[in-house]
């Protein structure tokens, strides 16, 4: 009770403390008259009894201090104090505050930035309902792409129905491409991404609809109603956000559809399932209609609340291997496996240790930050020991001292923090917003509470950090000490060297880690971009085709013929081809295996199949090793395919595989040509078996078609004129895109790209700190010593000899800490072994090339301050202090 | 040499300013520094100004109140008077410096082990 009643009155006080202070002021006087009073009826003088009085009352400044700390709050009084005494040491000396302010934005940006992208990859929970119930199902053998991951509807079905493990199981078409469907209506069609997923995906996600409502069980069986769900950046792009468009019709590839609902924009499928797509619309999947087509459902499932994953496991591998891949046909058999992998798993479970590594980078930032602002309040705190060794002879004690740095650390900190998070700001904005950086979920980036909280934690540990050891070094100053080191122009207390010494040195070793990581990282990236892929992105470009067959082979033969030959007649086309799928982006796989061999399980792959037209391989830019391309007129008597040399390796080791007949998803092919690998899904991982079949087969039907052109210009101007052709042949064709080749392949490159990219800048900054750090410590080293130097030349050193002195200095301090630097780079290397790409962790021309840019950095670093020392005049020196 | 007076222990200001209160009744804080000095036999190291910290604190937490006066010679001055709550606080804390005092010197009366033997 009396303890709140106090603390209320002591926050009164401390709000109206001048009104306190004057009323204490007339207590004071009006009893100090009672004093006088007493002691003139005492028989003193008046000038005696009033002296009298004032030496019984004692201090009157004392008294008022007592009654202050009594009645207010002391803590928060000398706080106001010391912020009041810090604005007006940081505001006389800009030049210092700004740079710090810069250095700690700098690095405190860089990791708030970090941290919001670890956050939001890493650390948050999917945005689903209950994320940690939700699982991936995949294949436990991953050969084979896609068409490997997925399962057929019935072998969907079947697992649905058997499981008891699952609330749900639900997935999505696996094989859809960007801009599928064509949204009719006003003037042209546009081409528009369309994804259908099995009618309760969102349900087992637990995806509520923004408006509207969820696909109906009658809406996913053949011939049922069509309708379709908006994503919500879609609605609001196309649509103008507009609430009535639920319930009205959109004409979808010619069929009129109904929108039935719009969804949150918290959801994106894209970001989760597959980074850097975008589903513009979501339609059920008719699972009666793809159930000849094979394995083309991606699943995933809900577990059951108190449901381990290692249960559902175990009952998945009693289950897959049971199920059949169609029906009909039971032969076909199914030879499913599954591995149940945690939905953030899936999503995050790659980028881990990317991550981290990043994570850790960052944090080595913000050492060096600390570690240079401590090197530079030591600095400064040697031009302040004399202020302090006054405070200290006036009484301070050394707490009080030590309060004040700190609160001089934490203002800089503070500002520094505040800096840096408008860089974060403006960076994750940036991320949040741009489409090729194929990470997931980084369109959900954003600084929110949990970062803010995180930038409160580093900017206080920061300022503690580099605020403590110049705060003890200055407070523990004892004043004779303090007073000798003053002197101008003589060398410094040993201890206060030491000390600045040490912190150099760690500065460097932390660059040295920084530098070889990055310089690691950096080596792996350029390995990849070395990689021979195959085929040749540059000078390619691709466009996605419409066109009307009515299923008919023979038609679509002649319309693919018609879009060729047209595409090749305008100017700048050096060549064209049709594929129904290109490298480093949506595969399918069938089986390929040679006539008449049996084989062992799993001897075969999985193989990536693609349905391209004559000219196709030339266009992409694929080597022929090996027989010819294939001919319109092919398939007239039989099927015709074209291997790729792993297959021709595997399936006929040691011979010649030209007019072979291999059996090709169940039917006869004879083999006319071998193509060298293609990095058909990465560029990291080894090629697959892949295998390129004839559009004009009757008996295999392409997914599509994309048209690839191979020109000496830049795609940009060909585009309106390959649209003109199209068009003309096909009056319905929508503006799809057309695209440099090679962005296919920076987008699968673009994390590695990203991270390269943010660990080089660290290292960067890294250096430009070090060398800032260096730079400092020498140069007002210099400046302490010029008087020693001075004398020194007066009795006869050269100028050279100042030079090499001042450099030998800064090269040993350099040395030890690129020394240190070095072990621990050989510590870091195995942490990020697994991130590398044809390059040791222990590469030596990256340890070497970043060890002597170090040392470069370094000496240059040292040689400014030396070249000053050399050129001092003994005269001056001398005669200035 | 005559004895050096008395420091003050933590808290005891507070009480002796209470149990004067209650003594004396109202009084202006020269008076009540007077009468704590008359009362110790000047024994008390006391600076009249520390008292204003006392009385302060004591009024904060309510033990005390404090009103502007007119004293017998027409001087303003302010009157303290001490309140429920300071009562039953002044009982409670002179308990516990009675219970102190009794053990201090208790224990400053204990025979030396050397002497029990």
């Amino acid at each position: 009770m009396s303890t709140w009643r106090e603390a209320l009155q002591r926050i009164g006080s401390f709000l109206h403390g001048k009104q306190r202070d004057t009323e204490l002021d007339a207590e004071i006087a009006s009893n100090l008259e009672f004093a006088v009073e007493e002691n003139i009826k005492g028989g003193m003088a008046a000038d005696e009894a009033r002296r009298r009085a004032l030496v019984k009352f004692g201090g009157v400044a004392q008294a008022k201090e007592q009654h202050r700390e009594a009645r207010g709050l002391p803590w928060l009084e000398v706080l106001l104090q010391d912020l009041r005494f810090t604005f007006r040491t940081l505001g006389r000396d800009r030049g210092f505050t700004v740079i710090a302010v810069i250095i700690l934005g700098l690095g405190i940006g860089a990791n708030i930035t970090v941290f919001s992208v670890v956050n939001t990859i890493l650390l948050r929970p999917l945005p689903f309902h209950n994320p940690q119930e939700l699982v991936r199902i995949l294949s436990k053998d991953d050969r084979g792409g896609e068409s490997s991951m997925t399962y057929s509807t019935d072998a969907t079905e079947a697992f649905q129905r058997r499981n008891q493990s699952f609330q749900e199981v639900s997935g999505y078409f696996a094989f859809s491409t960007p801009e599928n469907v064509k949204l009719m209506g006003n003037g042209q069609p546009r081409p528009v991404t369309g994804l259908s997923v099995a009618g309760n995906f969102f349900h087992t996600l637990g995806v509520e609809p923004m408006l509207g409502r969820l696909f109906a069980p009658e809406e996913c069986v053949p011939h049922g109603r069509p309708v379709v769900l908006l994503n919500h950046s879609f609605w609001k792009r196309q649509f103008g956000g507009n609430p009535n468009i639920v319930g009205q019709a959109i004409n979808l590839d010619g069929t009129p559809s109904t929108v039935i609902g719009v969804l949150p924009d918290t959801f994106d499928f894209g970001s989760v399932f597959s980074p850097g797509a975008k589903v513009d619309l979501y339609q059920p999947v008719i699972f009666e209609d793809i159930r000849d087509e094979g394995n083309t459902m991606a699943l995933i499932g809900r577990l059951k609340p108190g449901v381990g994953r290692a249960e559902a496991q175990a009952e998945a591998d009693l289950i897959f291997p049971t199920l059949l891949s169609n029906l009909k046909h039971p032969e076909y058999g199914g030879d499913y496996t599954a591995r149940l992998l945690s939905l953030k798993d899936f999503v995050s479970g790659k980028l881990r240790r990317s991550l981290i590594v990043l994570w850790c980078a960052v944090g080595l930032i913000l050492l060096i930050v600390c570690v240079n602002l401590s090197n530079l309040l030591l600095a400064r705190g040697a031009a302040r020991s004399k202020e302090f060794a006054m405070r200290t002879a006036l009484g301070a004690g050394r707490g009080r001292l030590l309060r004040q740095l700190l609160t001089e650390s934490l203002m800089l900190s503070g500002l520094g923090a505040l800096l840096g998070l408008i860089f974060a700001f403006a960076i994750t904005t940036y991320l949040a917003h741009q489409g090729s950086i194929a990470l997931p979920l980084l369109s959900s980036v954003r600084i929110d509470l949990a970062a803010l909280a995180w930038t409160v934690l580093i900017a206080v540990a920061a300022a503690v950090i580099f605020g403590l050891a110049p705060g003890l070094r200055l407070s523990s100053g004892n004043l004779q000490e303090a007073l000798k080191d003053s002197g101008h122009g003589t060398s410094l207390g040993r201890r206060h060297e030491a000390m600045r010494s040490v912190l150099i040195i760690v500065e460097i070793a932390m660059a040295c880690v920084l530098l070889v990581g990055a310089g690691l990282l950096l080596r792996s990236f350029l390995r990849i971009l070395d990689v021979d892929l195959g085929f040749q992105p540059s000078r390619a470009a691709s466009i996605s085709v419409d066109y009307d067959d009515g299923r008919d082979p023979a038609k679509r033969s002649v319309i693919w013929q018609e879009v060729v030959r047209r595409v090749e007649e305008i100017p700048g086309v050096e060549t064209a081809g049709i594929t129904d799928g290109l490298p480093m982006s949506r595969n399918r796989s069938w089986g390929i295996q040679a006539k008449g061999v049996e084989y062992r399980r799993g001897e075969l792959e999985g193989t990536f199949v693609y349905v391209v037209s004559p000219g196709y391989l030339n266009a992409i830019g694929m080597h022929l090793v090996k027989g010819r391309d294939i001919r319109w007129d092919d398939n007239k008597k039989e099927a015709v395919v074209i291997i790729n040399e792993t297959v021709a390796r595997r399936l006929w080791p040691g011979q010649d595989p030209i007019d072979r007949i291999a059996l090709v998803g169940g039917s006869d092919a004879r083999v006319i040509g071998v193509v060298a690998d293609v990095h058909e899904s990465s560029v990291e991982g080894e090629p697959g078996w892949q295998m390129y079949i004839s559009a004009t087969a009757p008996q295999y039907g392409p997914e599509g078609a994309q048209l690839v052109v191979r020109t000496k210009l830049p795609p940009a101007m060909l585009a309106a004129d390959v649209m003109n052709t199209l068009r003309q042949i096909n009056p319905g064709q929508p503006a799809t895109e057309f695209r440099p080749v090679q962005r296919l392949v920076d987008h699968v490159v673009s994390p590695r790209r990203f991270f390269v990219l943010l660990v080089g800048i660290f290292a960067g900054l890294g250096l430009v700190l070090a060398s800032l750090g260096i730079y400092g410590v020498i140069s007002y080293s210099v400046t302490q010593q010029t008087k020693e130097i001075g004398i020194r030349m007066a009795l006869g050193a050269s100028q050279g000899r100042v030079q090499i002195a001042v450099i030998a200095r800064t090269l040993w301090l350099a040395l030890i800490g690129i020394a240190c630097g070095t072990l621990a780079s050989f510590g870091i290397g195995s942490l990020i072994a697994s991130l590398l790409y044809g390059t040791p962790a222990t590469d030596r021309a990256t340890f070497a090339c970043m060890i002597l840019l170090l040392g470069a950095v370094a000496l240059l670093a040292g040689y400014i301050p030396a070249r000053r020392a050399s050129r001092i005049n003994p005269m001056i020196a001398l005669r200035n202090n | 040499m005559a004895e050096a007076k008395l420091d003050l222990l933590q808290g005891t200001l507070d009480l002796m300013v209470l149990q004067t209160l209650v003594a004396m009744g109202e009084m202006h804080g020269y008076g009540i520094a007077r009468r704590i000095e008359q009362v110790s036999g000047d024994e008390i190291l006391l600076n009249q100004g520390t008292i204003y910290a006392s009385l302060v604190r004591l009024q904060q937490r309510g033990w005390i109140a404090a009103e502007w006066g007119t004293s017998d010679n027409n001087r303003k001055a302010k009157y303290y008077s001490i309140t429920r709550g300071g009562r039953k606080q002044l009982v409670a804390d002179a308990a516990y410096w009675r219970r102190l005092s009794r053990v201090i010197s208790r224990v400053l009366t204990a025979p030396a082990e050397r002497e029990l033997q």
